[in-house]
């Protein structure tokens, strides 16, 4: 396996082993038993529990049932993430599987956006695609595409086809041969330890010299703390889909094959677990 | 694709040459000689030098031109001394050529010039049409000349046998100078342009190139005999002329063009295969009156030509059949010069800068082209100049001094001391200033050199001054830009350069615009494949996958892959009689299974007596998906364990060839994912190929009794590709985990034929006009189906035309000058002269047409071969040998044995020819370095003293072959050797010890065998001719020998396995040893396990 066209396989099917318990103060009509699921990491939650939803609901009823939500260790899980970051985020380095609280009541309105249907989802991440190519291509390629294609991307995450996403989603990741990247890179980085939801700022993949940025210089410019080496030791860990790619990594390597099918690279600054 | 060469003179008169695939010109290292002109074909470039002597240079190549001479010893028997060589006085001479009325003494053979050489002293020939003969290979018969047979008679009262020593061209690689014409008695007239084309007139055998030179009078000159095996020719004849030639210019066909004094243009008129120096001048007026045609050149079917205002013309309406086109168009730019070269693709070499262009978008539908672009590749020399700059840092003193130092003395090396031109450092630090980082301070040592320089140039070129200043501009090195500082060119030669549509040229981007770092780090080029982070990446994501899915297999999906169709309209064979096409509906769906596993059913409906029912196939049990060679239908057929027993599998037919691809394409996804095939197939995977030229790959089981289970690799061609299939069970394998993608392109040529019908009759002669029963006019060669020029399609959709229709002359049994074969009646056997009793002629028609298409194939270039075969192997087996031994057969018939072939480098370094005294057909290396070869004329060789140390061996041991039985393929595996016969029947050798490798007798094993591949361990698989089924017979079915021990190394009988089209077979990588469990073979010993034992140390 050398062939970069694996990672982006490897990204798009990875999956967290999730199981799912109904809040303690939820009322039953029974008891209603933890699911468990593998939940596709660049997915939405709302998107891919629906399963889940049936499974709590056949055992309460009707009138319990408010909008559903999801919640780990007292921390409400944006919908809005993806999966994969939200595990990076909140619980990387606790024991598998994953163990997410289910919720019907009292949605927390400060904390999560609603999420009355599955349109949300689809203009959500659509939103998040146009802004990505905003940055990538000036919104020139999301443009040229057809209506239908920007449902396939959709459909491809929504059935988690790999080859129907890509076959499009390949268009947004091209960038003229005279030039060595995208304009910019489209990224988020998010940490746990400050209120601020996300870092996102302009970033070119390349320096004026013409040298490729990498990881590290990102953190560099845009978030020195999380790299600063205090004591000599570091303190924090980089992450994305799990794994820690080396700050050396080109930037616009990055993009191309460890964004998320919203087309950003969501980087997570989680402190290193002290064990 | 191989790669080609630009060649090209710079105004210093140094040749150049400039790779298909490369970025940086080579500098053409024979540093003596300055070269005017040079004019090149795919293997070798004219030229003239400033000495205006005619010089060649060959292409090294690795097989060798090598021509045999020969000598008859005749002798007769008389009652005193028995046979002597005291002759009759009517007799022949005792020392002759093969007809017997040249005298030719062994001593009086000379070489024909210093550029050949003999390859080794006379030795008698002891091979008699295969057989071998006793008594030093004489040959008897009753009197000369007579049928000589092999055995000595009581009326045997002559003998003779033939003497052979081959000469080999040794000027190869180098500039081989061609004697002058002149005639002491004249003037010397030396010449002044040369132009070199011709090449396809014949066909490749043949190998004729026409050379054309110009003299300084004027005077037009033809070189007889240039060939590929005799590259010098033998002479100059004079071509008339109606007036002064100044330049000259002949394409690869037969388009031949000069260029008057007086500005008009010469036209050649009636080139053609049989008289390549055409007979009559036509000449064509000039664009406009005042302004001359000064240069011309031509291609295929195009004219370009430069007036002497420098403007570029094009000529409208030239080819073959009106030479002199129909009129001029007047194209942008203004050139010193242009050159046509392959494909009719153009250069040219600008006024203004001198600098080289190439002319893009030249297609057949567009030979005009679109667009000059400029060629920036820098010269190699500079680049390592530019490369080195790190240690000029500290050395630039050093340098400096250097440059001032050879500019004095290397400068007289000239032939001509008052052209001693710059000298070539200097020349390329004044051309190269970009490419070096501006802030080195060594610039400076570099300016105080123009100092010097200007003095120089203009010594060199008086009649050049403006040019000379222009090209010491970028001295200055105030503009370090790379446009503004290539060399300066003079000439320039496309015909060895193959540019076509797909090509993709390096040539246009400078590489001193960007800084290295980008160039190497920059991702779309080079996807740093060794980069550490990359490989973390990889590494950490195989880890994650591990971590967060090992043991939670068991979960559910959140997203349920639903269940999907394909659903089309197809014909299907009817299991029933009779037999027949019926339309059917079919659906494939896919669905996931139980555990996990994606799995697809085919269903083919279908209506027997209004009743609608169907049958269906779990694409899981599925073994093999073949395309079916059908010239009537688009076919395949799907076979599973229990078809391929039955000989019956599902036959299937799609109305388009685009429709059976599509279904192909997506059964052949659904059938790898359902069996969970993915990534490159193991080592010891059993290779095939189809007689359409699909590749098959089966992984063995290891038992492998277990039913076939080919499952398609990628389409690859038919043809000379065939053999890479053989390729595959080692080089090929390794080839797809080399390159960045793993995916090269491949392309192969194919001549479709025809044939022309004629009848005689009493009133007219041959005419088209045929009896009722006749074959078709135009037909196959079968003479059954109807094949006009104009209904003729190419093989498949994926082949097209390169050419147009031309008459093949290469046919079996001879053609005449039209390319006619004469018969009694047809079908009938063909000769290539008319006789009263022939009735019937027929010629054949021939047009090329060209595949392109990739897969995980690396080609190893330039040389195509029929047959090759790769020493069998345990895989990592202890102290594998460093290098692998290959032997591989030509497609002309040269024995070759590949150098530096390993685990990491598959492809190898080189060919190493292996003499022999006639063409060749098949060869294979056993496990113990023992290799076999038949001939052509089927006649077996087993080659002595192969060892990893003397990888070719030393010499030929002929084999007699089964009585009355002609040879045809051989393969050799451990120790066993099997051969196959013209006629189907397998042999073995018997008899083969470690001190007589080369065994006693042939013995019979099997008839109905087409293709045998004896395995690693002696293990023994042959595509049969014909097996007959429950349900019908199919021809190509791949067999098991059963029952080889070793104690019965030939086995008991036949396994059928999958059948119906199967062409070739290697099962030379299988090792796996059915009942040993790792561990066990492991700690096996040496004689159980002789498989891992590989080496020179048993035979």
């Amino acid at each position: 396996m050398t062939d970069d066209k694996d990672v982006l396989r490897d990204v798009w099917f990875g999956r967290i082993p999730t199981c799912f318990t109904l809040y303690q103060d939820e009322i039953t009509e029974r008891e209603a038993e933890p699911y468990y699921l593998l939940l596709p990491r660049v997915s939405y939650l709302t998107l891919v529990t629906d399963k889940v939803k049936k499974h709590f609901q056949k055992v309460m009823r009707q009138e319990d049932i408010s909008e559903i939500w999801f919640e780990y260790e007292g921390t409400p899980l944006k919908w809005h993430y993806p999966i994969g970051l939200l595990f990076d985020l909140l619980a990387s380095s606790s024991a598998l599987p994953w163990n997410i609280t289910v919720h019907f009541k009292s949605f927390p309105e400060k904390d999560l956006l609603h999420c009355p249907s599955k349109d949300v989802i689809e203009a959500h991440f659509m939103s998040c695609v146009k802004e990505a190519d905003a940055l990538k291509h000036k919104s020139q390629v999301i443009n040229e595409m057809q209506k239908k294609d920007h449902k396939q991307l959709w459909m491809g995450l929504q059935n988690d086809r790999f080859d129907q996403f890509w076959a499009i989603n390949r268009k947004l990741m091209e960038y003229p041969a005279e030039e060595n990247g995208f304009r910019y890179i489209p990224f988020r980085i998010y940490q746990t330890t400050t209120e601020r939801p996300f870092i996102q700022k302009l970033f070119r993949p390349m320096a004026a010299d013409g040298q490729l940025h990498t990881l590290g210089d990102l953190l560099k410019e845009v978030c020195p703390s999380a790299i600063a080496p205090e004591d000599g030791e570091r303190k924090n860990q980089v992450m994305i889909h799990g794994i820690e790619p080396m700050l050396e990594t080109p930037l616009q390597w990055l993009s191309e094959h460890l964004s998320y099918p919203d087309n950003f690279l969501h980087i997570s600054i989680i402190p290193q677990p002290t064990d | 694709m191989p790669s080609s060469a630009l060649w090209a003179v710079d105004l210093f008169g140094r040749v150049c040459t400039l790779s298909t695939a490369a970025q940086h010109w080579e500098l053409c290292r024979d540093a003596q000689l300055e070269f005017k002109r040079v004019s090149a074909s795919a293997q070798c470039c004219w030229g003239i030098a400033c000495d205006n002597r005619v010089y060649v240079r060959v292409d090294a190549g690795d097989v060798p031109i090598r021509r045999r001479e020969e000598a008859y010893e005749n002798q007769r028997w008389n009652p005193v001394g028995g046979f002597c060589e005291t002759l009759l006085p009517s007799d022949r001479w005792p020392w002759s050529d093969v007809s017997g009325l040249q005298h030719r003494p062994l001593d009086g053979v000379a070489l024909p010039s210093p550029h050949w050489e003999w390859e080794s002293d006379w030795y008698v020939d002891e091979n008699f049409g295969g057989e071998p003969t006793e008594k030093g290979g004489w040959t008897y018969a009753i009197d000369f000349p007579a049928a000589y047979t092999r055995d000595k008679k009581w009326n045997s009262c002559v003998r003779r046998r033939r003497w052979i020593r081959y000469r080999r061209y040794k000027s190869r690689d180098t500039w081989a100078q061609i004697p002058s014409q002149d005639d002491p008695k004249q003037l010397p007239d030396p010449f002044n342009d040369l132009s070199v084309g011709g090449w396809e007139i014949t066909d490749e055998p043949v190998g004729h190139l026409s050379v054309w030179a110009v003299s300084l009078q004027g005077k037009v000159w033809y070189r007889e005999d240039v060939s590929h095996p005799n590259p010098e020719g033998s002479s100059w004849s004079l071509v008339d002329t109606p007036g002064e030639v100044v330049q000259i210019s002949c394409g690869p066909h037969d388009l031949l063009w000069a260029t008057l004094w007086e500005g008009q243009a010469l036209v050649r008129e009636g080139i053609s295969r049989n008289n390549p120096k055409g007979s009559s001048w036509s000449i064509v007026e000039p664009p406009t009156s005042e302004n001359g045609i000064m240069h011309v050149s031509v291609g295929v079917s195009v004219l370009w030509a430069v007036t002497k205002d420098r403007k570029v013309w094009f000529r409208r309406g030239v080819n073959s059949h009106n030479p002199c086109g129909t009129s001029w168009i007047e194209m942008v730019g203004e050139m010193m010069m242009v050159d046509v070269g392959l494909n009719d693709q153009v250069w040219g070499i600008s006024w203004a800068d001198r600098a080289l262009y190439f002319r893009q978008g030249v297609t057949q539908s567009e030979l005009s082209g679109k667009t000059w672009k400029a060629i920036v590749a820098s010269r190699e020399c500079d680049r390592s100049h530019s490369g080195s700059s790190s240690s000029l840092l500290s050395a630039g003193c050093f340098f400096g001094d250097e440059v001032r130092g050879s500019g004095e003395s290397c400068g007289p090396s000239d032939s001509e001391a008052e052209r001693p031109g710059p000298d070539p450092e200097r020349e390329l630090q004044a051309t190269s200033p970009a490419s070096t980082p501006a802030e080195l301070p060594w610039t400076n040592i570099d300016l105080k050199e123009p100092k010097r320089g200007p003095s120089h140039a203009a010594a060199s070129f008086p009649e050049a001054s403006d040019l000379s200043s222009l090209g010491l501009l970028p001295l200055g090195m105030e503009e370090p830009d790379g446009a503004e500082c290539h060399p300066l060119w003079a000439w320039v030669s496309g015909g060895g350069c193959a540019v076509e549509a797909h090509t993709v040229l390096k040539w246009f981007t400078a590489q001193s615009g960007l800084s290295p770092s980008v160039q190497t780090l920059s991702l779309s080029i080079t996807p740093a494949q060794t980069a550490a982070w990359r490989k973390q990446i990889f590494q950490q994501l195989t880890e994650r996958t591990k971590r967060e899915l090992e043991n939670f297999r068991h979960y559910e999906q959140a997203v349920e892959q639903s269940v999907w169709v394909k659903t089309g309209a197809l014909q299907w064979w009817c299991d029933w009689k009779p037999h027949r096409w019926v339309d059917v509906r079919v659906a494939l769906e896919r669905f996931t299974g139980q555990d996990g596993a994606r799995d697809s059913i085919l269903f083919v409906y279908y209506v027997v007596h209004e009743e609608k029912k169907y049958i269906h196939v779990f694409l899981n049990e599925v073994t093999a998906l073949v395309p079916v060679l059908n010239e009537a239908k688009h076919s395949f057929a799907l076979y599973t364990p229990e078809r391929t027993r039955q000989r019956w599998p599902v036959r299937l037919a799609a109305a388009t060839e685009q429709d059976m691809s599509d279904w192909l394409a997506l059964l052949n996804l659904s059938c790898c994912e359902s069996r969970r095939v993915h990534g490159r197939p193991s080592p010891q995977a059993i290779w095939s190929v189809t007689c359409k030229g699909d590749v098959f790959v089966s992984e063995p089981s290891p038992d492998l009794e277990a039913p076939e289970r080919p499952l398609p690799c990628d389409q690859i061609l038919h043809q000379s590709w065939a053999p890479t299939g053989k390729w595959g069970s080692r080089g090929c394998v390794r080839g797809l985990a080399g390159g960045p993608s793993g995916i090269y392109t491949q392309s192969d040529v194919k001549c479709v034929c025809i044939y022309e019908n004629q009848r005689w009759n009493p009133v007219t002669g041959y005419t088209s006009r045929g009896l009722p029963t006749d074959r078709y006019m135009w037909s196959d060669a079968t003479g059954l189906q109807e094949c006009t020029k104009a209904s003729t399609k190419p093989p498949s959709l994926q082949w097209t035309w390169v050419s147009d229709w031309f008459v093949d002359f290469s046919v079996p049994g001879g053609a005449d000058q039209e390319g006619w074969q004469y018969a009694s009646d047809f079908p009938a056997s063909y000769h290539g002269y008319k006789t009263m009793k022939d009735f019937v002629r027929r010629r054949c028609w021939a047009r090329k047409c060209k595949l392109v298409t990739s897969g995980p194939w690396l080609e190893v270039a330039p040389i195509a071969l029929t047959d090759v075969s790769i020493i069998p192997e345990a895989p990592g087996a202890p102290g594998s040998e460093p290098s692998i031994a290959l032997w591989a057969i030509s497609d002309k018939g040269d024995v070759l044995c590949r150098l530096g072939v390993s685990e990491l480098n598959p492809a190898g370094s080189s060919w190493l020819h292996v003499g022999t005294d006639q063409p060749f057909a098949s060869v294979s290396i056993g496990a113990c370095y023992q290799v076999w070869a038949v001939a052509r004329d089927g006649s077996a060789f087993y080659r002595g003293s192969v060892s990893p140390s003397k990888p070719a061996g030393d010499c030929w041991y002929l084999i007699p072959s089964p009585p009355k039985q002609r040879l045809k393929q051989v393969s050799v595996g451990h120790t066993a050797v099997f051969a196959l016969d013209e006629n189907g029947n397998m042999w073995y050798r018997q008899g083969v010890t470690p001190s007589y490798p080369q065994g006693s007798g042939w013995e019979h094993v099997s008839n109905n065998v087409r293709r045998v591949s004896v395995g690693p361990l002696d293990q023994v698989w042959v595509i049969a001719d014909k097996v007959q089924g429950s349900h019908g017979l199919s021809r190509g079915t791949v067999c098991h020998r059963t029952g080889v021990q070793p104690l019965e190394p030939k086995g008991l009988g036949w396994d059928y396995g999958i059948g119906g089209g199967w062409d070739h077979l290697s099962i030379r990588a299988n090792a796996t040893r059915a009942p040993r469990t790792p561990s066990q073979e492991r700690g096996s010993d040496v004689a159980a396990a002789p498989q891992e034992t590989p080496g020179p140390v048993c035979c």
